[in-house]
């Protein structure tokens, strides 16, 4: 009797894996940087060239670290999340305004608000390669000590702050910096 | 006519967009360069190799490895270099360790069960095929069961 629900049992186990399958995104590449230091970098600003914005800037607060430019489409739809939550002063935003144009980036920013405490300029995409970027947008979760815990691909919905980045930055801003 | 010459020098245009020109100062490192991306997979679309994609990204990696190969590293430090940053999904090959034990030793796994599944089957088939030993008094209540179905077949008319 046993013998003859085998068969089930092994079909039955397979439809969980497929199952659980269908349910995964191909496209989402988890990243190896989850709880390793951010990647080094120090880039001219955005809005002015003579300031630099590097990796020393990013600790000793949580921070979010948003990788943008003013030619990808889906970063003009997480704009407002991200203008929204700027306005709220939870939590620092910079920008990596990755192979893009100063004049385009900065126009962009004036024209759709800008929510980012500030912007590192990376033209050539160098940074956004050290930091295992494959599209725009994508947001880096950074803790107190500089390393990053959690990574967002794709526009930042209402759905993922409130589901996701926004408990992880409340968690990580309890924590005692070292 | 001409939408024909059209068709014909589509499919040239697209290959040659995908390949730039590499200078290397050793052939060697040519060869090693080319087997090496065609390993490598392309994350924006992700059924292609680095050697294929068309994609600004796979052109930054491409240029990532010749940098690496020409500057005289390893085979080796050019896939760290990508998995370091984008992890093993680059790799076409899924390295060998605990997590993937299962990837790499679940089809032996399912060939041994297989082959044990058979081998019991196998033997039970041996088992039933082979005569049975009759007890003493097996034997008796043969021999009684014939004379009954002897003297049945007697009995007909």
């Amino acid at each position: 009797m046993v013998a003859r629900l085998v068969p089930l049992a092994i079909f039955v186990i397979l439809v969980v894996f497929l199952g659980i399958g269908l349910t995964l995104d191909p496209r989402e590449v988890p990243s190896p940087f989850i709880g390793k230091p951010a990647p080094p970098f120090s880039l001219p600003q955005v809005a002015d060239a003579a300031k630099t914005l590097s990796v020393a800037d990013l600790k000793g607060r949580v921070s979010l670290v948003n990788v943008w430019a003013s030619w990808c489409v889906s970063c003009r739809q997480e704009h407002p999340v991200l203008l929204d939550l700027a306005k709220r002063g939870i939590v620092p935003i910079y920008g990596l305004n990755y192979k893009d144009e100063r004049e385009a980036a900065q126009q962009w920013l004036s024209r759709f608000g800008d929510p980012y405490a500030a912007s590192a300029f990376d033209p050539d995409g160098k940074t956004g390669l050290d930091w295992g970027v494959y599209g725009v947008p994508e947001t880096f979760v950074i803790d107190k000590q500089g390393v990053i815990r959690h990574k967002h691909t794709g526009p930042v919905t209402p759905q993922a702050l409130a589901e996701d980045i926004l408990p992880l930055v409340a968690r990580l801003q309890q924590e005692v910096a070292q | 006519m001409h939408w024909l010459a059209l068709l014909l020098i589509v499919p040239l245009w697209a290959g040659a967009a995908s390949m730039e020109l590499r200078r290397f100062d050793d052939p060697a490192k040519q060869e090693r360069y080319e087997e090496l991306i065609k390993e490598l997979r392309c994350l924006v679309c992700q059924n292609q190799a680095l050697s294929d994609s068309d994609a600004d990204l796979a052109k930054d990696l491409r240029d990532e490895v010749y940098r690496i190969i020409q500057s005289g590293k390893t085979d080796q430090e050019a896939v760290d270099f990508l998995v370091s940053r984008y992890g093993d999904f680059v790799l076409y090959r899924p390295p060998f360790k605990p997590l993937t034990l299962f990837l790499w030793g679940g089809p032996l796994l399912l060939l041994l069960i297989g082959a044990a599944v058979l081998w019991r089957q196998w033997r039970g088939h041996r088992a039933a095929a082979a005569p049975v030993a009759l007890s003493e008094a097996d034997k008796q209540r043969l021999q009684q069961l014939r004379a009954q179905t002897d003297r049945i077949d007697e009995d007909q008319p």
